[in-house]
């Protein structure tokens, strides 16, 4: 039997516009994200990291080749079906967070739940089980103005998780936080991909997050330069924390 | 943890109505004096329309209580607008529709990456209209009500007072829906018209914004720094 992929790029590209020149981003990329692994997508910024990440996480098309999430062509789909993908099947995120000001922890979480057609009820429950996963159950009232930068990404984390995705999606978690906060959040997301099964691509910079690892992409100059396996990979995260 | 492996891709994403109250009134809650300063504004310019409106027609009933033993000259004096007050009216109306357009659009510009993320979670660019939409109603009719009543009120005063307060008696025949030509100007058809306008008003400013801004590809609307 084939393996599982839960996403499969195949040559990829993506042109963007700016003024009269033209920017390719993506030059034929082919990537398959096995259901259950932690891959980390790595490259300098300008590589067309965030573009193949973007197209992983359903946000954006690709100009030409395809993107195929669970079995289903991105660029087949209606605008609501996109808009389930990413409410069901996804969970994001992101480096600042972007939880919603004006909502609680808790209704943050439950927002997804809302677009899912969760009763409310269920919604609630739910909701403060996984603020519970994340540690924040006594929070749940709070707003993200009251919460830390560590706290508000557990949040996110939590809310990532409402609709049981398949895959959660991590643009540089952990980029504004400081070495212990991003730790946690760090083994946070290990833990839940080993205990819960949830795919988890993430872009990073940060080694610690390599380290954990199943595999890590390098994207260079809008093209996939190599895919290793973690055991492939030589990061003492340890010396680069002593120092 | 549910995986969705194997169920089909639908297209059922909602967001009942009044969910969408719910949200859109906590907004406003919590961004209460930023509420409050678009809110003014609508407040402003229907208290100045109804004031007019108001005002006109109580002055007409105040002058045909006046001068009931001269009928000939009540009903000329009681001719409904004068010509000075629909540009007054008019004058109104635009800075209402500027006023309220630019703050809806400063409150939609400054919630791009809201709106970006609330996409990345699902929501449809109807949603996000709604919402917005929905925000605007709500702090055009507050602000319509308060400033209608306001407007009358002012009206009110300023006629009796000019009347040296000896027409208290029109209270009597007061132009509750008719005005003293008997056209539907009276303070109640005006104040209710002052509150439909002052939402309507909010709610076309608020809507070429939403729209825009609800159209963005949620990186795009993520993007954006304010």
């Amino acid at each position: 039997m084939a393996e599982d992929f839960v996403v499969t790029a195949d040559a990829v590209t993506k042109e963007y516009r700016m003024g009269a020149e033209v920017v390719h981003a993506l030059a034929g990329v082919d990537l398959s994200i096995r259901r259950g692994e932690y891959l980390s997508l790595m490259g300098p910024s300008g590589s067309g990291k965030s573009t193949l990440f973007n197209m992983i996480g359903a946000l954006d098309q690709p100009t030409t080749g395809s993107v195929v999430i669970e079995g289903e062509d991105m660029a087949k789909l209606t605008m609501e079906q996109l808009a389930w993908i990413r409410c069901n099947r996804m969970g994001y995120i992101f480096q600042s967070y972007n939880l919603l000001v004006v909502m609680s922890a808790l209704d943050n979480v439950t927002l997804p739940m809302i677009f899912a057609g969760t009763p409310p009820k269920q919604r609630a429950e739910r909701g403060m089980e996984l603020l519970t996963l994340v540690g924040l159950e006594d929070r749940h009232h709070h707003l993200p103005t009251e919460l830390s930068g560590g706290q508000q990404q557990r949040v996110a984390i939590a809310r990532a998780l409402a609709n049981g995705p398949d895959i959660i999606l991590a643009d540089e978690p952990t980029a504004n936080l400081d070495t212990i906060t991003g730790r946690e959040i760090i083994d946070l997301l290990k833990e839940l991909n080993q205990s819960q099964g949830v795919t988890i691509v993430s872009a990073t910079h940060d080694l610690k997050m390599l380290d954990v690892s199943d595999r890590v992409c390098y994207i260079r100059d809008g093209e996939v330069e190599n895919v290793r396996n973690r055991d492939e990979i030589d990061i003492h995260v340890g010396t680069l924390d002593d120092h | 943890m549910q995986n969705h492996a194997g169920s089909a891709i639908s297209s059922q994403i909602q967001l009942p109505f009044s969910e969408a109250v719910r949200i859109a009134f906590q907004s406003l809650k919590i961004r209460f004096w930023r509420s409050i300063i678009t809110t003014l504004g609508i407040l402003s310019g229907i208290a100045f329309l109804v004031a007019v409106l108001a005002g006109s027609s109580i002055e007409s009933a105040v002058l045909a209580e006046e001068t009931q033993t001269v009928d000939a000259t009540a009903e000329e004096q009681a001719a409904g607008i004068p010509a000075n007050k629909v540009w007054l009216v008019t004058m109104s109306l635009i800075v209402c529709v500027v006023g309220i357009s630019n703050a809806m659009l400063m409150s939609v510009t400054e919630r791009f990456r809201e709106i970006g993320t609330m996409k990345c979670l699902g929501a449809l660019d109807r949603f996000v209209v709604l919402l917005f939409l929905l925000e605007a109603c709500f702090q055009g009719l507050a602000g319509a009500i308060v400033g209608s009543l306001i407007g009358t009120s002012f009206a009110l005063l300023v006629n009796l007072k000019a009347a040296q307060w000896s027409a208290w008696r029109v209270f009597y025949k007061f132009p509750w829906i008719f005005d003293a030509n008997g056209s539907l100007l009276g303070v109640i058809p005006v104040i209710i018209g002052g509150c439909l306008v002052g939402m309507l008003l909010a709610v076309l400013g608020a809507a070429g914004p939403a729209l825009r801004a609800a159209k963005m590809p949620p990186v795009d609307a993520m993007r954006v720094e304010v």
